[in-house]
């Protein structure tokens, strides 16, 4: 009986994770490709919420969000897709941030 | 991509000599033109585009590292040049922290994806805070590139 009751609060923690967690696929539009200074303020949104953040291109693993030299492994060209997730609190609010960093047009680096 | 395919070896400075930002910049693309990759005529305007690029956010990513870049028509591939400050330079980093490992990056205007594939072999190195540590005590040139060339290998 005990070890019948021991798995549910492990159980619930992981609905509720599951439950705080968005992802959303967003396409790489900058002809630069997702290049450092998007990436930095990606990384600089990721930081002003206590959610953990990852984004993953297909075929990868998932890297953090919330580091610059993490993104940095993406290679993420023109076309891309990425998926972003977000879990923990204020999750929604930062799927929201986040995802506007790749749909903001930054000016070409010179 | 690898660092070793782009980081010129004869660009590598061990102790840099300038302790601030624009003449950090000098340095190294100086070293980049004795190493004969620019004229001394381009070399004023490399720092320019890279300065410029600094302006529109800094490239310190925290932890005493910068990756400083641009792109410029006077090179036909990328190139790279890795620089030490044992001393430190404030680079407006995102952490304050003044910067001791510098790796710049010098594009051709349109190969973004070269640029991309650079900075992924820089993130894959400086990822391993032993490898930045060695960078860091590296004595001279010679045992950074050593770094660069065996790290992963």
């Amino acid at each position: 009986m005990v070890r019948n009751q021991r798995p549910k609060p492990q159980t619930a923690e992981r609905q509720k994770i599951m439950k705080d967690s968005i992802r959303q696929t967003v396409s790489v539009t900058n002809p630069q490709g997702f290049h450092m200074r998007p990436m930095a303020a990606f990384v600089e949104a990721a930081n002003r919420f206590p959610c953990a953040v990852t984004v993953t291109r297909l075929g990868m693993a998932p890297v953090n969000g919330k580091s610059i030299l993490s993104l940095m492994g993406l290679v993420a060209i023109e076309g891309t897709e990425l998926i972003v997730e977000v879990t923990g609190p204020r999750a929604a609010e930062a799927i929201q941030a986040l995802v506007s960093v790749f749909q903001r047009n930054y000016d070409e680096e010179q | 991509m690898r660092m070793s395919e782009f980081i010129v070896r004869e660009a590598i400075s061990a102790n840099l000599a300038a302790g601030q930002e624009e003449a950090v910049i000098r340095e190294m693309i100086e070293n980049l033109r004795l190493a004969g990759y620019f004229k001394s005529i381009e070399s004023d305007d490399v720092v320019r585009a890279i300065l410029k690029r600094e302006l529109l956010s800094s490239t310190g990513i925290g932890d005493g590292v910068a990756i400083p870049h641009a792109k410029h028509a006077s090179v036909d591939r990328l190139v790279g040049a890795v620089a030490i400050s044992p001393a430190g330079v404030p680079f407006d980093s995102v952490d304050n922290d003044p910067v001791h490992v510098l790796v710049m990056l010098i594009s051709p205007q349109e190969r973004p994806s070269e640029h991309l594939r650079a900075l992924e072999g820089v993130s894959r190195c400086l990822k391993d805070k032993k490898f930045v540590q060695s960078l860091r005590q590296a004595a001279n040139p010679q045992q950074i590139w050593d770094l660069i060339c065996s790290h992963g290998a």
